[in-house]
């Protein structure tokens, strides 16, 4: 079609009846996109749970659940707490640098309360969930110089007792610990910390 | 003329059913060396057929429901009449498309089939590929078993793995904060009718793809450059009834091994069913060895060899994602001056070797967990071996620009030799 032939209004409309149609389409694509994001329903599965800690001994340790997740609580004794500044050299991030806690657990306890461990037990590097290796030494299976800590099957990582990954594993960073806090001293409650979303 | 010659005339001048059949089959001329590697590209479209067919009467009875679905395959297995075979058909179909495919793609890479003019043939056939690997790994989910579950789990991780939106993206592929019930039901959708449609599109395009051009030969030379008098190949063969009667001895030697397989050894040694896949999914206890199924354990050796960097894992996902893409380039990274390996010099032939071993190798080490082979130096030799054999496999096609250019090839005939 010679330039001359062309009929400027013609193709004006052209245009912006393509360009309307393809505002319709993105506005049509919208409610299939936003279909995949969860249901009202798997939102309100994913709010907070309350967990009894009342009868968790020292050294013991159970497992809630929330957002079909496991949550560890860990109610550690002294020694575990000290064994935590002996493995400040062995892990990756002892700090706890990475933002893999909310800011009241950013300390060397990972937590609010030293004795009292919450954590995601989930791997950071894959999605498994670690087996807890409580015990020390040759005992645990994991080594004569082993403090207490994570294990993970999937992939051969190693997690201290505040869930701070050991150097050189396949996993990333540390741990999640995720927003908690008590309510009482034997109620704890796992995704509300009283300071919003 | 008789009624059927009338009907099929009838036909013709509203659908050009005789113009088909003579384009894509009675004088399609196809290269009259086709050997052994020329069967799996049947095999292929038969194993198509073969899982579309036995999908079909699988999800008459499936449920896709994560309280159910563990339940209804079951069910299958014990109480539907029939439901056993169909379902083992199914499951050991998967893995054997995947046998075919890899060969048919070895056969590419001997014989030189990505090249000029093929190349669009060879991506879709890698399009074809990945439906394949999308197909598999939603159907894997469907089971509701213990590896199903935690599959999943690991590779709707790797999309989290992704910078700043990886933690949305992989909540809104399983729809919920875990893989779940909505995450089933999502997958059922795109296994059964998502990715079959683009699957069957596909498939179309690879084949009036293939006729356009003209099938390439063990030789690599184009029939079409010597023609007769009527314009057809000297070298070439109709289709049909040459090829079809000699894909169906294919067949039926496929068969002959599918059905053993089926009624002596459908879990494969736990390689075509894995074992933790008859324990119900269980999201608060994860199996002690996590491994895909065979087919994919060369890209997830690749994942698992990669370490962690800037406290992501995401490099390894790059690694594992580009194993595959790099695979469209393959037509424009081969220089060569001949196709078919025949004509090729010992670089090429050296670097092919080498490849198929990084393959096998890496499938291998993606079965096992990394610390089985011990440690070297302070670490574990099976992740030193997965890079290294990483490495190989990158390298065959990084450097294949100029390995294939130096490569000392030897002139290619005029016509087919045997």
């Amino acid at each position: 079609m010679a330039e001359g032939t062309v009929n400027k209004q013609r193709r004006y409309l052209l245009g912006a009846a393509s360009a309307a149609g393809g505002v319709a389409a993105v506005a049509t694509a919208t409610p299939f996109f936003l279909s995949m994001f969860p249901s009202a329903r798997a939102r309100a599965a994913g709010a907070p749970v309350e967990v009894d800690i009342s009868k968790v001994e020292p050294g013991m340790m159970i497992r809630a659940e929330w957002r079909s997740k496991p949550v560890w609580v860990l109610h550690r004794t002294p020694e575990m707490i000290n064994s935590l500044s002996e493995m400040g050299a062995r892990v990756a991030d002892p700090q706890s640098d990475a933002p893999m806690q909310p800011d009241y657990a950013q300390n060397q306890y990972r937590s609010v309360k030293p004795e009292w461990l919450v954590l995601v037990g989930i791997c950071t590097h894959l999605g498994c969930s670690p087996t807890d290796k409580l015990q020390t030494g040759p005992d645990s299976g994991m080594g004569e110089d082993w403090k207490g800590g994570f294990y993970c099957p999937c992939h051969g990582s190693k997690f201290d007792l505040a869930g701070r990954v050991f150097k050189d594993m396949p996993a990333p960073t540390n741990l999640e610990v995720p927003k908690y806090q008590f309510i009482s001293e034997t109620q704890l409650v796992i995704g509300d910390d009283g300071k919003g979303a | 003329m008789t009624r059927s010659q009338a009907l099929l005339g009838w036909i013709d001048e509203r659908f050009p059913l005789t113009k088909l059949w003579k384009e894509h089959l009675a004088e399609y001329y196809a290269p009259k060396n086709f050997n052994f590697w020329y069967y799996f590209g049947s095999l292929a479209l038969l194993v198509l057929v073969l899982q579309i067919v036995t999908g079909i009467f699988l999800t008459m009875n499936y449920k896709p429901d994560a309280a159910q679905a563990f339940g209804s395959v079951e069910y299958i297995m014990r109480d539907v009449p029939g439901g056993w075979i169909i379902r083992y058909m199914h499951s050991t179909g998967a893995s054997m498309f995947f046998v075919v495919v890899y060969l048919h793609m070895f056969r590419a890479l001997l014989y030189g089939s990505h090249r000029k003019p093929r190349e669009l043939i060879w991506v879709l056939g890698v399009l074809i590929y990945l439906c394949l690997m999308a197909e598999a790994f939603f159907g894997y989910l469907l089971p509701w078993g213990q590896m199903s579950y935690w599959g999943a789990q690991v590779i709707v991780n790797l999309f989290g793995a992704v910078p700043i939106i990886g933690e949305d993206l992989a909540v809104w592929i399983r729809g919920d904060y875990v893989v779940s019930d909505a995450t089933l039901n999502r997958f059922f959708a795109f296994h059964v009718i998502a990715i079959p449609l683009v699957l069957l599109g596909l498939v179309v395009a690879h084949i009036i793809a293939l006729h356009e051009t003209g099938s390439n030969n063990p030789d690599g030379i184009e029939i079409k450059k010597t023609k007769d008098a009527n314009g057809r190949p000297l070298d070439g063969i109709p289709f049909h009834p040459y090829y079809t009667v000699k894909d169906m001895v294919g067949v039926v030697v496929f068969l002959a091994v599918f059905s053993f397989i089926i009624f002596f050894a459908p879990e494969m040694g736990g390689y075509f069913l894995e074992y933790n896949n008859f324990v119900p999914a269980d999201p608060l206890k994860t199996p002690t060895h996590i491994a895909p199924v065979w087919y994919f354990t060369p890209f997830y050796a690749m994942l698992r060899a990669v370490p962690a960097m800037f406290g992501s894992q995401f490099p390894g996902v790059v690694v594992m994602g580009a194993a595959v893409v790099i695979l469209f380039f393959l037509p424009w990274l081969d220089r060569s001056p001949v196709k078919s390996i025949r004509y090729r010099g010992a670089v090429y032939k050296a670097a092919l070797a080498l490849f198929v071993v990084s393959f096998v190798v890496l499938g291998w080490l993606g079965v096992k967990p990394t610390d089985f082979l011990g440690k070297t130096g302070g670490m574990d030799t099976a992740v030193i071996l997965a890079r290294l054999f990483t490495a190989v496999y990158f390298l065959f096609f990084l450097l294949m620009p100029w390995y294939s250019r130096i490569d000392r090839t030897r002139p290619e005939p005029k016509r087919l030799t045997h």
